[in-house]
Order: C-alpha cells, then structure tokens, then sequence
C-alpha cells in the first residue's frame, strides 16, 4: 500500500504578503522542484499543499526555518487527458462511499492527467481504484514528472 | 522537610507578629512625619496626627500614597533620609509616564536582601545551588535583588542578565544552573531555544526549578511549564517602589509570603477605597515597616489580589496574597466589559493546541471595539485539513465568551511570529484611539 502513496508537503501561513516568497525562497535553496501547488485560503491564515520532488528534504528545512510544516499521505491518480476522466475517478470513489477532504489537478508533461486527493479512508481508496484498473503514481515517478 | 531562614520570625505567632507590626507601624508614622516635608503635608491635609495611630486598625485612618505622588515628587522627594545617607539608586523605566526613583539607605539593601534570603530558602535553595539571574541587571531591580538574595543564602549567582539566549543555555550546562529566574515568557523563549538546539532541561541540565516574575502569569501557565521541563516553577512578587522582588511562595505553591516584620498589607475596594476582609479580591495596598530612605504609607501598588492569613502547611505564620490576578491598571475595557489578559491565558492555555504565546489587540471600528486574541498553532497539532484549522479557532472563540462574557476574533498565527521578550512580555497592543 505505502508505495501507492505520495507524501504531500502541507504549510500552515498567515495570509499575508511575503510569506510565499519566503516559504518559496527556503525550498529554492534547497534545490528542491515543486510538482504540483496549490493555496486554500481561509480568511486570515491560509495552507499551502503541494508535491514535490524532494518531500523529506522540504519538510526539514521548512521546519528549520520555523514554519508549521506537516507531511500527509495522498493520492496521484493518473487520468487520461480527456472530457470526462475526472468524472470516472469520482464516480469509483463515490460510490465505494470515500469521502475527498480536498484535491488539486494538473496536466502532466507526458499528455496525461494527475489528480492530486487527500480522502477519509486512504487503504480503502487505493483498494477500490486498483480493482478499477486506476494508475496510482508513486513517489519515484512523481520525481520523474 | 521544611528549611527556615529565620524560623522565629518565619513562624512567630500571628498576635505576637501583629505586635510587631503595631509597634512598628507607630514609629513609622512619627518617621515619616518628622523625615519629610511631603508625609507632614500630606497628614496635615488629611487632619492626622502621629499621635492618632496606636492600634493596627488605626490604619484605615492614614491617607494612601500612589505612584503618582512618586512622580510629582521626582526625583527624591518623599525620602525621609538625606542624600547622603543612601547608599543605591534604581529607577523606573518610565514607559508609563514620568520614570520613579528609589533609593536604598545600607540598612535598605540589608533588609531587602533578607527578605529574599527568607523566600529562597523556602523553595529549598542554599549552598548547592547555582542560581542563574536572568532578570536584567541595571536601574530595573530584579537582576541585582535576585543576586543579593541569592548570594546571602550562600548560592552561586551568575549573573547573566537576560537576553543572549544561547549564551545562557551554555553557562547553564556549563556551571550546572539548578535554578533560573527570569520572567516566565524569557523562559518560555528560553525553552523554545532549547529545543531548537535539540537538547531538553530534564536530561542535559541540572535545573531543578524557576523562579518567575516581573509579570503576571496563570496557574496554567505554571502546570505548563511544569509539565513540559519538569522543573517547579514558582511565583516570585514585588516592585520596586517597596525595593524589588521581595517574596515566594514556599514549596507548597499555595500563595506568596509577605513577611509581615517588614510590611503591612491590605486589599482594598479599587473603587471606594475601603479596606476589604481576608479571602476578598481587591487592590493590594502595601506599608513598608522598616525601610528608611522611602518608605511608604499605604502604598496602593495596583495588583488585585487575595490576602489569606491562615497559617501555611510550611509552618510559617506571615500571611499570604494569591496569584496575582493582574492590575488594576492593565485591566482593558471592552465594549464595556473588564477583561483581564491573565484570564485570557488561563482559557488559551487549558487548550492543548495552542502554544504559550498569544497577543490581545484591542481596535475601534466605528463605534464598536474589537478584540483579537491571535494564538500560535503549535507545530505538533498542526493538520493540514482546513475544516480541522477553524474548529480550533472556534474553539478558542467559545472558550474565551465563557469566560470573558464578550465575542473575540480568533486569529490563527504561525509559531514564533508573535514577539518574543526578554523583559516583561507586551501581551496587549490597544490600537484605540480615545
């Protein structure tokens, strides 16, 4: 199960000006390639989720820095590039009764797909989209995106 | 096992030390009235004369001195000494208002440095013991009262003063510091630095205790501290207008021993002046028995406290004032309601996810005052579920109407972005203007 995982760096900020440049400038230095970004906001603070190349290496020097940092498991689910891939994977998960916190989605430099998921039941989503024949990436292939 | 400084003293029977303090308190009033020009004024105006105060209830009768007279009296006008006769000065930092001078006759320091020497050794602090002072060094008076103190019980003093933090987690292995006394957000500071260095008090250090002041902290502050470095943490009380820190509790943490050979305290009704019963909360008000160079009658010092006069389970007779719950004059009103930021620390801290920083920022928006309380996630809580983030911050809001009575906005903040202090810490930023 632990390699159809991908760990994502979370980051608890303020929303405030700076704080992403800030953020961004650690993991700069630390030569580390961000895969997939994204922001939620929530009034006055906010959290910054992403996947990158390097996840350990990101969360310990985010860490050193100060910030309030977490690694939490998720999903990379491959989907093909087409109308309608993103309605499939819900439709697994939905009615096998998995619940999705949050997801993000980008196109990937090889014409397919990924959907980045964090959901309630991670050992039971992995079980019900392998039997659907799903592409779950893990972490090797995200530093190769 | 209980050690005395001066156990005849420290356990006099309370008539016998209500004696005492008649008798001392008589003199004082012919002292003060023959010494200076301001008390003879000031007892002339209100129709008293020295010869009216024979019994300790005659005290009600003498007018209050504040720190106001001190100002307008600045620098050295209520001293009952001549110059020449004093041997020390320290003076406010005047962030309030006009700075306040004190000044210290030998008898003074001597004085001073025994009513520490008596607080220490209730918390079990002598010979073997290396007292790190981290309060700072200078006119402000707790780094070289904390020193004296403890030099008399025959401890090593390292005077480290505060700030130059790493510095002083170096000297504290080094020399084996069993005890550190600084204001509690220094230590809290101080902590994080700690385990920032990847080191912890318990295994790589001797500290076996703190002795906490300057500011005032909660009971849960304490268990926190307590709990997190596995060393005591004791309350420490005074101010320099009475000569600086000058009481502790004892090892039993049940309230602070005022020696009452030295001082007379009351509580009374901020309002109305009154003298109020043991148990009741209200404004301490302190008369020095025994100072020279200034001493003063009544001395409204600002805290709200509760004197408590039952013997202790120590075995010492003095009496007690709980935890000081905050002053009179940092008490905030908003939208007409008395908020206390002490009682904000006590909610904040009985909620585990919250770190020991926190900050109150009072606005003006329109008509309506504004209370925000930010507070730190602490890292080892922090989820990345946003749903997760505001539960919390509701959490702290309906905490805080609980007990405040008021709605506060809950703002999260991110570890260390609230400032950390040396000194005493500024926990209220009033953005109002009035």
């Amino acid at each position: 199960m632990e390699n159809k995982m991908i760990k994502q760096i979370s980051v608890f900020a303020e929303n405030k000006p700076a704080r992403l440049e800030r953020m961004t400038e650690i993991l700069k230095l630390a030569n580390i390639n961000i895969r997939a970004f994204t922001i939620a906001e929530a009034g006055d603070f906010g959290v910054l989720r992403m996947v990158v190349d390097k996840p350990d290496t990101a969360h310990r020097q985010l860490n050193e820095a100060g910030f309030t940092v977490s690694e939490t498991d998720v999903l990379g689910v491959e989907m093909s590039d087409s109308p309608g891939a993103l309605h499939e994977i819900a439709h697994i998960l939905g009615s096998n009764n998995i619940n999705v916190d949050y997801a993000y989605a980008f196109v990937t430099a090889t014409q397919k797909a990924l959907l980045i998921i964090r959901v309630d039941n991670i050992n039971n989503a992995i079980t019900v989209l392998g039997n659907a024949g799903v592409v779950l990436i893990d972490m090797k292939e995200v530093e190769m995106i | 096992m209980t050690d005395y400084w001066d156990p005849l003293i420290e356990r006099m029977p309370v008539d016998e030390l209500k004696k005492v303090q008649e008798e001392k308190l008589v003199q004082l009033v012919h002292y003060v009235y023959n010494h200076s020009i301001f008390y003879r004024k000031r007892f002339d105006k209100a129709g008293i004369s020295p010869d009216d105060i024979n019994s300790l209830a005659d005290i009600t009768r003498l007018p209050f001195t504040t720190k106001q007279d001190l100002r307008d009296t600045y620098p050295t006008g209520m001293f009952c000494v001549p110059k020449k006769m004093v041997v020390r000065y320290h003076a406010s930092s005047g962030t309030t208002g006009k700075p306040t001078v004190v000044g210290y006759t030998q008898n003074d320091i001597n004085e001073w440095t025994i009513s520490l020497a008596r607080a220490l050794t209730s918390i079990g602090i002598g010979r073997e013991d290396v007292v790190q002072v981290g309060y700072g060094y200078g006119l402000f008076t707790g780094g070289l009262g904390l020193h004296y103190g403890a030099e008399m019980v025959g401890a090593s003093a390292i005077p480290t003063s505060s700030g130059n933090t790493e510095r002083q987690i170096e000297l504290m292995q080094d020399l084996g510091s069993t005890v550190i006394a600084c204001t509690p957000s220094y230590f809290l500071h101080m902590s994080e630095v700690v385990n920032k260095l990847g080191i912890n008090f318990k295994d790589d250090t001797e500290l076996k205790c703190g002795v906490f002041g300057a500011e005032p902290w909660s009971q849960e502050m304490r268990q926190r501290i307590e709990k997190q470095t596995g060393i005591k943490a004791y309350d420490i009380f005074g101010t320099s207008e009475i000569s600086g820190p000058l009481f502790t509790e004892c090892t039993y943490q049940d309230g602070i021993h005022i020696w009452a050979d030295q001082f007379l305290i009351e509580v009374i009704d901020p309002k109305s002046g009154e003298q109020l019963p043991d148990g009741e909360r209200g404004e301490l008000v302190v008369t020095t028995l025994v100072k020279e160079a200034l001493p003063l009658i009544r001395y409204r010092i600002g805290d709200l406290t509760v004197i408590n006069s039952e013997p202790c389970k120590c075995g010492r007779t003095h009496p007690r004032i709980m935890r000081i719950l905050g002053r009179t004059d940092d008490m905030i009103i908003v939208r007409g309601i008395n908020v206390f930021p002490g009682q904000v620390e006590a909610v904040l801290l009985t909620i585990p996810e919250v770190a020991e920083h926190y900050q109150l920022i009072i606005d003006r928006k329109g008509e309506l005052d504004t209370l925000t309380v930010q507070v730190e996630v602490t890292k080892d809580v922090f989820s990345d579920k946003i749903s997760d983030l505001m539960r919390l911050e509701n959490k702290v809001g309906k905490s805080l109407k609980t007990v405040l009575n008021l709605s506060a906005k809950v703002e999260l903040v991110e570890p260390g972005t609230i400032p950390r202090s040396m000194g005493k810490a500024q926990r209220v930023i009033d953005k109002r203007k009035i």
